[in-house]
Order: structure tokens, then C-alpha cells, then sequence
């Protein structure tokens, strides 16, 4: 039997393949693009040779091999790990409140995570404390925390979802206020704590890649498992118990679920805005409105938009970086007004 | 075939009482429509019904109280449409009558074959299968309402709850979507609860009738026992005329006193 009520497999499968085509040129360009001019076909071949059972000769330099794989590559997966996490937190959270401009960052999670690093940046990375390795740690501990502040101030007795947003809006207010007061007390801090906040890929390692790297998959293996969940939300918390959901225990576990994929994000790259409106956004413009498609859509093109937006960061005042904020910000905020506007339009 | 037996409910909300000790039936593949004015605990026995509000005394829909159902299972019996529900406007038809097997799906699962063929006869059933790739926000309000029918039907639910499921629809309109419920209860033997604002169209519908005021069951029974001028006129406030109709249903006309001129 045909017909629209069997799966749109040709239609799906059209959106993955897209998705995937766009990850894999941005992986392509981002690994191809950068300071030292690496030869391309030579850089394809040795990356192909990874691939198992794939045997090329690059005709790569050693030098030009340890700049693909030791610098340049780290940096595109880890871009790519941000990116996805960032996007799927973003419409994983959308879903949850029903609210098409919900960001990863929000429910304190940024503000937790920026006062994370503020602390650990004034207080434990001096020649006393156990150095620069702690902000990460404290980063994703204080956004894991703000959530968590948020969901327990903001969820009392069964209340509705705008009452737990306005909780991480205050909560948000109240962590970035301490942060305020930390960095006033400690002005030589400023510069770098203001580096950090704008969010930065520099310095990518493997090791960053792995540290994370089981967060993301279990966060990321959770948020994709509810797709449906969220569709059915997507009625209302009333219609979706009277379709035997339980609408605060879903929301309870995909909250989670995206704040710990947003911490481990946040922990290797400090605050990048926007990705988690514009990328889901953009995929349901071009894939419908089913969180089935937009949550698994927004995790490929999520990683490929930061990939080539790491890329713009690292080559447009070269050989000075751009903070890759600065870059999501400059796409994104037109792009929220767009979405504004859009949604504007249908209301009237 | 699920028979729905009310007893002594009692309902508060915001600490205000609703519903006090409200006892009701209905016979399996019947029809009851509740009546009475804006306020007095039509929706509220809806939503108790439909196990969406925390009461005292006993709900038993088919063999089991509703208190021992949790979540799937009451839903997997009672499909609920209210009154003014969400309908997300860029989903599509066919997405949301898909919903509608929401219960019959494990907490992984996915949609199966079987489920996606009942939503499709469902959705031919009611004759919004031709339009399953429409937007939800681009449909009129009687196509609306055929979809929320639709969603439920899916649900294969033995009870359906129905709260004004005719408010926002013109006379012809409100009679396709009565005739469809009808048509259900007498197919599938569906038992039909619900709420119906108009009160000759109660009578023509719905085998029995229950009238409510101030949370208390004020008249049960057939339309000829429950819509007499005198409980009407006590009850709404209202002057009316109650004659007998074509088919022996009583007739609810408003009256106007000849304005002072």
C-alpha cells in the first residue's frame, strides 16, 4: 500500500541525504581550508586512506600530515561534536516548550556555565589552583547547575512551561549578576574570562574530542529517542496525557538530556549562541515540523553550520581568530529576527 | 463496548467545588449528551472522565475503575477531544491523526505498519484522507473537526469524549459532525459522552440526557423527561417553548416577549 500514510521513506531519505552531503563538504572544506595551503587532492586521498580497508597514497608531507591530523582535524570534529549538541539541545529544548526560540542556552544553563569559568578563571588558575584545566570541568558543572537551579525553582506543583522558562530567566540573571560582582573584584581576569565567554575552538585536541565524546552520545542517544515524545507535546500538556503521555516526566528526562549535551559543549568551547535556534530552525523550514526528522536534521546540520563556521573564525583576519560567537552571531541574529518576523506574519 | 458509570464524583478546582457527588450513566454504544449552563461542571465531568483531573468517588469505564488505569492503558480505552484543542499549524493531517496511536505504542516504540493502516481508515472514515498532507492552520472549521474525529477514531477507543464538538461550526456543518458521531456509536459501538450547547439538537442525537446545574445533576433521563419548559425555565433562566418535532424530539424555541414599543 502507497499513499501519504506510509512512510515518506523517499522523502526522509532525501533529507538525510542532504544532510549528510552538507556535513561531509563542510568536514571537507574545513579540512581543506586553513594557514598552511595543503594540497587537496593529496589531503582527500590521506583522509580516504582512514577509511578501512581504503589504502591511498597521499604523497603528503610528514609536516603536512601532522597539521591535517595533530591540528586541523581535531578542530573539525570537535567543531562538528559542538555544533550537533548545540543544535539538537536547541530543538530539543524548542520541543519541550513548544517555543521555536528556546536556546541551548537558556534555563541557566550559559550563565551557569559563564560563572563556572569565571570562577575557575579567578580563583583556581594561578600558579596556586589546578590551572586552566579546570574551566572546562567548572563550565560544564555550573551549566549542568543553572539547569538544575532552574527546573527545581521553576517546576513546582505541575506548573506550565512558562513559568519553568521566567525561572531560568531570573536564575539566569541572578548567576551572570554574581559573575558581574566576581569580575569586578578581579579586573585582570577580564580579558581572558571575556575571550572564553565569546566562545573559541582554538586549541582543539583529540583528547577534548574524547573527554566528551560519551556525554554527547548518551545525551544525544537520549533527545533522539524522544522525538515522538515531543511531537505528541506538541498539543498540549492536557491532549498529550489524554494520550497516556506523561508530559512532566518527558520533559524532566529530554531537559536533561540537553542540558548535559549542552554542558559538554560549552565545556570545550565556551558560549557559542544562535546554533540552537538557526539550525533547527532552517530544518524545519526544509524538512516539516516532526521532531522525529527536525532532532537527528538539526544534529547533522548543526555540525556541519559550526564546521564552516569554525572555519570563517579562523581564516577571515588570518592569521588572527574571529571568536566563533562572533561568527554565529553575526548569521544568527539575522536570522532570529527572520524567524520573528516569520512567525509574526502567520500570527496575523 | 464500554459502558461509563459515574458515582458520587466530586470535583474541585482551585479549591472552589465543581462537581459534587455527581452519579451518571452510560449504556455501552449509547449516547449521553450533557446539558446545562455555561458553568456548571459540563467540561469539568469531561476531563474527569477522560482521567485528567484529580476527584473523589468512582469513575468504572467498561470493567475498570478508572482510578487503577494508568496512562496507556486509560487512553487506550477513552479518546478525548476538548473543546478548543491545540492544533499545531504546521503540522500536517497526516502527522496528527497519527497521534492518535500514541497508546498503542511502548515508550520506544515506533510506528508500525498496523498503526499507520488504522490512522489511514481512520482518516477515510471520515473523509480527511484526501487532504492528509494539508497543514493543520490551512483547514476549515468543519475539516477541523473531522480531523480531531479522525485522531480519536484512530485511537480505536471503546468511549469517546466529545466537548461541544459542534461550537465553532454552522448549522450544516453541526449536523454532518452529529451524524458522523452517530455514525460511529451505531458502527463501532462507540459510547459517546459529551457536551452539546444546543438543546433540540440533544434531543435529536443523544439517547438520554443529563442536565447540570451548579455541579449537581439536576434532570436525567430521555430528552421528553429533561427538556421541559419548566426545568429550562428554572435552570437557564431562559423563556423558551418546548413542542414536539418531526420525529418526536422535543423542540427547544427561544422566546421573545413583543418589545415595549
Amino acid at each position: 500500500m502507497s499513499g501519504p500514510w506510509h512512510p515518506r521513506r523517499l522523502r526522509s531519505a532525501r533529507a538525510y541525504g542532504v544532510a549528510v552531503a552538507f556535513l561531509v563538504a563542510a568536514t571537507l572544506v574545513s579540512a581543506l581550508v586553513g594557514a598552511a595551503d595543503l594540497n587537496p587532492l593529496a589531503t582527500i586521498a590521506a583522509l580516504a586512506d582512514k577509511i578501512p580497508f581504503v589504502h591511498l597514497p597521499s604523497g603528503l608531507s610528514s609536516l603536512d600530515r601532522a597539521v591535517l591530523f595533530q591540528i586541523r582535524l581535531p578542530r573539525v570534529v570537535l567543531a562538528a561534536l559542538v555544533g550537533g549538541l548545540l543544535a539538537v539541545a536547541g530543538a530539543g529544548y524548542q520541543g519541550v516548550f513548544r517555543n521555536p526560540l528556546v536556546d541551548s542556552g537558556m534555563l541557566g544553563a550559559s550563565a551557569g556555565a559563564g560563572l563556572g569559568a569565571t570562577l575557575a578563571i579567578a580563583y583556581f588558575s594561578g600558579s596556586h589552583g589546578p590551572g586552566p584545566a579546570a574551566v572546562p570541568v567548572a563550565a560544564f558543572a555550573g551549566s549542568l547547575a543553572g539547569v538544575a537551579i532552574a527546573y527545581l525553582a521553576g517546576a513546582v506543583g505541575g506548573s506550565g512551561t512558562a513559568t519553568l522558562l521566567l525561572a531560568g530567566v531570573a536564575v539566569g540573571l541572578f548567576l551572570a549578576g554574581v559573575q558581574t560582582f566576581i569580575l569586578q573584584r578581579s579586573t585582570q581576569d577580564l580579558q581572558q574570562v571575556y575571550y572564553w565567554l565569546l566562545g573559541s575552538l582554538s586549541g582543539a585536541t583529540w583528547q577534548q574530542a574524547a573527554e566528551i565524546g560519551p556525554y554527547a552520545a548518551v545525551s544525544v542517544a537520549i533527545v533522539l529517542l524522544h522525538g515522538r515524545h515531543l511531537d505528541v507535546l506538541s498539543v498540549g500538556d492536557e491532549e498529550a496525557r489524554a494520550l497516556g503521555l506523561h508530559p512532566g516526566r518527558v520533559r524532566l528526562i529530554v531537559i536533561a538530556a540537553c542540558a548535559l549535551a549542552a554542558a559538554s559543549a560549552v565545556a570545550v568551547s565556551g558560549l557559542i549562541g544562535f546554533v540552537g535556534i538557526v539550525v533547527p530552525h532552517v530544518v524545519r523550514r526544509l524538512a516539516g515540523t516532526s521532531y522525529r526528522l527536525v532532532l537527528p536534521l538539526s544534529l547533522l546540520a548543526g555540525a556541519a553550520f559550526l564546521e564552516l563556521a569554525d572555519t570563517l573564525a579562523r581564516t577571515i583576519v588570518s592569521p588572527a581568530e574571529l571568536p566563533i560567537g562572533v561568527v554565529t552571531a553575526l548569521v544568527g541574529s539575522p536570522v532570529f529576527v527572520w524567524i520573528l518576523r516569520s512567525t509574526a506574519a502567520v500570527r496575523t | 463496548m464500554s459502558a461509563i458509570t459515574v458515582d458520587k464524583l466530586s470535583v474541585e478546582l482551585d479549591h472552589v467545588p465543581v462537581l459534587r457527588e455527581v452519579s451518571c450513566a452510560v449504556k455501552a454504544a449509547g449516547w449521553l449528551a450533557l446539558i446545562g449552563p455555561n458553568g456548571a461542571g459540563k467540561t469539568t465531568l469531561l476531563r474527569a472522565v477522560a482521567g485528567l483531573l484529580p476527584h473523589r468517588g468512582t469513575i468504572q469505564v467498561g470493567h475498570a475503575d478508572l482510578g487503577a488505569l494508568r496512562g496507556r492503558g486509560r487512553a487506550r480505552l477513552i479518546a478525548y477531544v476538548p473543546q478548543a484543542p491545540v492544533l499545531p499549524p504546521d503540522m500536517t493531517v497526516e502527522e496528527y491523526v497519527l497521534l492518535g496511536r500514541t497508546p498503542h505504542l511502548g515508550y520506544l516504540g515506533s510506528l508500525s505498519r498496523r498503526d499507520r493502516d488504522r490512522a489511514a481508515e481512520a482518516a477515510e472514515r471520515l473523509d480527511v484522507a484526501r487532504f492528509a498532507s494539508r497543514r493543520l492552520g490551512s483547514l476549515s472549521g468543519g475539516e477541523r473537526r473531522r480531523v480531531l474525529l479522525a485522531r480519536a477514531l484512530a485511537q480505536e477507543p471503546g468511549v469517546l469524549l466529545l466537548d461541544e464538538p459542534t461550537s465553532d461550526l454552522d448549522i450544516g456543518h453541526q449536523q454532518q459532525v452529529l451524524e458522523l458521531v452517530d455514525d460511529l456509536r451505531r458502527s463501532r459501538g462507540v459510547t459517546v459522552l459529551s457536551t452539546l450547547h444546543d438543546l433540540t439538537q440533544a434531543s435529536q442525537y443523544a439517547g438520554e440526557l443529563a442536565l447540570l446545574h451548579a455541579g449537581r445533576i439536576e434532570a436525567a433521563g430521555p430528552a421528553t423527561a429533561v427538556l421541559t419548559e419548566e426545568v429550562i425555565t428554572r435552570v437557564y433562566a431562559a423563556r423558551v417553548t418546548v413542542t414536539t418535532g418531526p420525529g418526536g424530539h422535543p423542540v427547544v424555541t427561544p422566546v421573545r416577549e413583543s418589545p415595549a414599543s
